[in-house]
């Protein structure tokens, strides 16, 4: 699906999330200068196409009681990320799941995982279980605890960068 | 205080959101209650930081560009540098992190040369050098947060 300019525009406009009101598409909409059905459209497309990959309420897990927040870094040889990515993906601990390059000498680590729990020694506690029930405890791996959050917030996207100054 | 009434609204509507011209509405009629009390409970969520938005989580690299970036920034300099990046609106997150390593950050713009023009930036105002870790692959099935009440 290529995306046009008004999908760029709906996008940006989406950013900041549905407006709280009784027709949020409409409201949306008015912002864009769409009519509510074509919001509608527009988002089903988007949803069907992947593009949105979750429409809904987007919660703060720290806010939530959920204060440990670790990326669990592993270091998995090329052959066999896939396959670990794909198990570690559908974890019920794991709340994102991405490859990224290494960067020798300071970082080998190529797999990456998020676990939010109530404390840190849950969080451990559940990395633990999990590398031995997926069979990736022998791999090299390290916690990074969050110590301080600076900032947070939504992507935003579709607008260029001059446009948005 | 959340009661259990937000924690099914949360649990419940993190996907599917329904695309409907009155969602709310719709949502108020599966949980009982109503559009109104929908409403005001999402406002009072909002307001208290439980919930971030109702809106769209777009997956990476289909809607624009993004990267995990990390630094290694010296201890007595890290508040300093992290306002510095929090301050660029292409960075959505950021968080100081228990290694050497310390400052990690997500940066996402509409294309891959703005991303790398951000860290570009942030490199040269701080003489610290910054890691650009892009995504590859996406393993994970986003169904939202699993609220685990106990």
């Amino acid at each position: 699906m290529e995306l046009s300019d008004r999908d760029h525009a709906l996008i940006a406009a989406l950013c900041d999330g549905l407006p709280l009101d009784r027709r949020p598409y409409k409201a949306l909409g008015e912002r864009v200068g769409m009519c509510e059905s074509e919001v509608i459209r527009c988002l089903e497309a988007m949803t069907r196409e992947g593009i949105i990959r979750r429409l809904g309420v987007i919660v703060r897990h720290h806010e939530l009681g959920y204060r440990a927040n670790a990326m669990v870094v592993w270091d998995i040889p090329d052959a066999e990320v896939g396959e670990a990515g794909r198990r570690l993906g559908g974890a019920p601990e794991v709340t994102l799941c991405y490859r990224r390059p290494r960067r020798p000498p300071d970082w080998p680590y190529n797999l990456f995982t998020m676990v939010h729990g109530r404390d840190r020694d849950a969080v451990l506690a559940a990395i633990e279980a999990m590398a031995g029930r997926e069979g990736l405890a022998h791999h090299p791996r390290q916690v990074l605890f969050s110590l301080r959050r600076f900032k947070q917030c939504g992507a935003r996207y579709g607008k260029r960068r001059e446009a948005a100054e | 205080m959340i009661d259990d009434a937000d924690r099914r609204l949360l649990a419940e509507f993190q996907h599917d959101f329904p695309l409907v011209p009155e969602p709310f509405a719709e949502l108020a009629g599966r949980l009982g209650m109503g559009e109104g009390e929908v409403l005001e409970r999402l406002a009072a969520l909002k307001a208290s930081g439980h919930v971030s938005r109702v809106g769209a989580v777009f997956t990476p690299h289909k809607v624009g560009a993004s990267t995990l970036a990390a630094m290694a920034v010296p201890p007595e300099w890290l508040e300093r540098i992290a306002d510095l990046v929090s301050a660029y609106p292409e960075v959505n997150h950021n968080y100081q992190r228990d290694h050497r390593l310390n400052l990690w950050f997500v940066v996402a713009a509409t294309t891959r040369d703005e991303v790398l023009a951000v860290l570009e930036d942030i490199a040269s105002r701080t003489g610290i050098e910054v890691l650009d870790l892009p995504l590859l692959e996406d393993f994970h099935i986003d169904l939202g947060f699993d609220i685990r009440w106990s």
